[in-house]
């Protein structure tokens, strides 16, 4: 049968500029530029460009262009491009369809449905050039109440404070694996988070050697393949994150192919080389709320309570109740991460159709624990599609005390976002193990530019709370009468507990 | 978190501290087993335990602690070198996530039991409940061994990833007499588990087979069979002589297959 599948993209190239330096074929890890030696003839496989523009930048002459396809099927509004290729790559394959980074369905963004207040004329707002403007967060259990004592003439605080991580942003950057990772990205991050004062997640692929020396930034996961998870590698981090599940392939686990459990994957995880690292979809010994407090005290235990065990859940439909009952079992934290979460490698058909936003899990979830009075037992932490300081303020003004950011955060190393982190090629050493593609990126100026994006943020955090009259971050949590809705339903008003522009 | 409840008694019985833990709170019982470890004492007997969770949790040492009583959820999960013998029955999750280790059970255990163990033995003379060895796993010269002496549930080694399970069956329960339970290491992508009868096939989960017993096996049952009876005052040649049945994964890559990415390429 002939395979009419239309390529996604088509590479153009000036062959008045072209210089034959053969660099494009060099650069393209997809194989997507061939020359033939002998006949001195160029062949350009359209259909592995994957659009992630590396020859283009990397072209001495510019000469290369890539561009969409322009043969698509024939329109149809329904029976789109991309249903028709899913279906064709299936009935070719007979297997699920995988893919990578965030939802790409097009779910509305209530981010951006949502706007900040300023101040005007009644309530100056701050000049935060001029005056002190404090982004510090502290992530953990804050006590009931604080009592001091005074001991010659000087007073003491009496009341046992719980471990909390103290951030100088309220960003870190999110857990992702060294494996579907590579160890520049891990560096690069590593050494971003100490230099701001924040912290990065090691996901599920355990702690590499040379992050040892940035330990102390760093929180170390406990999924449920449980690699890695090693007495010295629980005591090693600032803190502990159980991961349950994640907002790009909720219920589900993960299967890194063992092609890529390389020699140093292997040592890190701490598997065969070369097998399978599976992580069923539960963590087998947690089956209830009460069997999830076992394995948050088992850690604690195991830590001698000085480290704070955080919880993370894909935002599901129950998001409230799930929410407070691993704050009840005792975590310090809970992490939400929402449908548009990003991820190395997930079936297209969980990424895109399951979970909520995290929009209406961050409001529903803060809510529902002050309800309850238990809001200080445990901080709130949003991640899943978080893309600027914007996002970052309305996240902490629906109630978040602090975001992960995982796309931006690799975005801001070179990613081009174009979606082929599961196959380990990437063409920008950051999704892979390829020691010649891991080349291309530096980990100092990795790590000079995720530092960056950070300070840009927080700078822009800053000016906002400038603009809205506040002093401190903490003035913003889940102060959403600061925000406003823009076309947006009664009902999603309602969930996300912001008034209607205009109101 | 408060911790009410009294504090433990201590006093030493020649290499012993002697702990009596009736009604400690298993924090502050914990606690005083990581500040003797730290102290340099190596030998430590617990009395009266009741059920506390997380004895030996995380534990570096090369010590040896005997509980008398029932050990509660988590007894040396993440542990690190201990000796742990149990002169009662654990409850779940005994050696979850162990690295290194060892847990003699005199009893019975209940689910979990060596959950994602990374390496360390652990012997249990009587049943053992569901979901016992999920995902165990190995590495480089870490090779985890759980014995157990009666029966196991359902699940027994899903998604095992390396390590070796020895079920000898020497006792039945009436209600349910199988030596292990359904969907018998469904998933497994490494390691073997060795029952002490013939099994069917079919009784199989998911990814699993059968496979005949090389010498390299029966050495391998001489030595864990032959330490299980000498620890439980057993004769091992009695135990030994019987036909075992090996179960192995059909592929270290069980879902290699699964994506559409894994067909193309």
């Amino acid at each position: 049968m002939v395979r009419n599948f239309p390529p996604e993209f088509v590479v153009r190239v000036d062959r008045e500029a072209c210089i034959n330096c053969l660099r494009c074929v060099r650069e393209c890890p997809f194989g997507v530029h061939e020359y033939d030696r002998e006949k001195k003839t160029w062949k350009r496989h359209h259909e592995k460009c994957v659009a992630c523009l590396r020859c283009a930048y990397m072209c001495p002459t510019q000469a290369i262009s890539i561009e969409r396809s322009p043969m698509e099927y024939a329109p149809h509004p329904v029976w789109t491009n991309r249903v028709r290729k899913d279906i064709k790559t299936q009935a070719e394959t007979g297997a699920v369809i995988l893919t990578a980074m965030g939802n790409e369905l097009p779910y509305p963004s209530y981010f951006d449905r949502l706007v900040l207040d300023a101040c005007q004329v009644t309530n100056p707002s701050i000049d935060p050039l001029r005056e002190p403007m404090e982004l510090r967060t502290y992530i953990g259990r804050k006590p009931e109440k604080v009592e001091l004592e005074e001991e010659d003439s000087s007073i003491r605080l009496r009341t046992k404070i719980a471990p909390n991580l103290k951030l100088e942003t309220p960003i870190m950057f999110a857990h992702m694996s060294y494996g579907s990772i590579s160890i520049e990205a891990h560096l690069s991050m590593a050494r971003a988070a100490k230099e701001v004062g924040t912290y990065m997640g090691t996901g599920e692929g355990g702690m590499h050697v040379e992050l040892y020396p940035y330990a102390d930034h760093i929180i170390t996961q406990v999924a449920s393949g449980r690699f890695a998870v090693h007495e010295e590698y629980l005591k090693r981090g600032a803190a502990i994150e159980i991961k349950i599940g994640q907002g790009a392939k909720p219920g589900i686990g993960g299967h890194l192919p063992g092609k890529k459990v390389t020699e140093e994957i292997s040592q890190t995880r701490m598997i065969p080389e070369g097998s399978d690292a599976i992580s069923p979809a539960p963590h087998h010994d947690i089956y209830s709320i009460e069997d999830l407090s076992r394995l948050i005290y088992a850690l604690k235990e195991a830590t001698r309570y000085k480290k704070p065990v955080f919880v993370k859940i894909a935002a599901v439909h129950n998001v409230a109740p799930i929410a407070v009952g691993i704050i009840r079992a005792g975590a310090d934290a809970v992490v939400l991460d929402g449908f548009r979460a990003g991820t190395g490698a997930a079936p297209q058909v969980h990424r895109d159709h399951h979970g909520i936003p995290i929009e209406a899990a961050i409001a529903s979830v803060d809510r529902r624990l002050r309800e309850e009075g238990i809001r200080h037992w445990g901080s709130i932490i949003a991640s899943g599609g978080i893309r600027s300081s914007a996002d970052v303020a309305k996240a902490i003004a629906l109630g978040a005390d602090a975001v992960y950011i995982g796309t931006a955060a690799l975005i801001a190393l070179g990613c081009t976002v174009c979606k082929k982190c599961y196959t380990g090629r990437c063409a920008w050493g950051i999704a892979t193990q390829d020691p010649e593609l891991r080349k291309r990126l530096d980990p100092e100026e990795g790590a000079r530019r995720a530092a960056n994006l950070l300070r840009a943020w927080s700078h822009e955090l800053k000016e906002i709370l400038g603009a809205l009259g506040l002093n401190s971050i903490e003035s913003l949590r889940s102060n959403r009468d600061r925000l406003r809705g823009v076309g947006l339903t009664e009902p999603e008003l309602r969930v996300l507990g912001v008034k209607p522009a205009g109101e | 978190m408060e911790v009410p409840l009294r504090k433990a008694k201590v006093s030493r019985e020649g290499e012993f501290v002697v702990v009596d833990a009736k009604g400690v709170h298993y924090r502050e019982l914990n606690e005083l087993i990581n500040e003797l470890v730290e102290r340099g004492e190596r030998k430590l007997r617990l009395l009266n335990v009741n059920g506390q969770r997380y004895i030996a949790d995380g534990l570096r040492c090369e010590c040896y602690i005997e509980i008398h009583g029932v050990a509660g959820d988590d007894l040396a999960a993440f542990a690190n070198g201990p000796t742990v013998v149990v002169y009662g029955d654990v409850q779940d999750g005994a050696g979850n996530t162990m690295n290194a280790g060892r847990i003699i059970v005199h009893g019975s255990g209940t689910d979990i039991i060596g959950h994602s163990m990374r390496g360390g033995e652990i012997f249990v003379r009587g049943h053992v409940g569901y979901r016992v060895g999920i995902h165990m796993k190995e590495y480089r010269e870490q090779v985890p061994v759980l014995v157990v002496g009666g029966t196991a549930g359902d699940f027994l080694g899903e998604y095992m990833a390396g390590g070796r399970i020895v079920v000898l069956g020497l006792e039945r329960l009436e209600t349910y007499p199988e030596i292990a339970g359904e969907w018998l290491a469904t998933g497994i992508h490494g390691g073997a588990i060795y029952l002490r009868e013939e099994v069917d096939e079919d009784r199989l989960g998911y990814g699993a087979r059968t496979e005949k017993l090389g010498a390299s096996d029966r050495k391998f049952l001489k030595e864990v069979v032959g330490e299980f009876c000498r620890l439980f005052g057993l004769e091992a040649e009695e135990v030994l002589n019987a036909d075992f049945t090996k179960v192995v994964p059909k592929s270290h890559r069980p879902f290699a297959e699964m994506y559409s990415d894994a067909k193309e390429g």
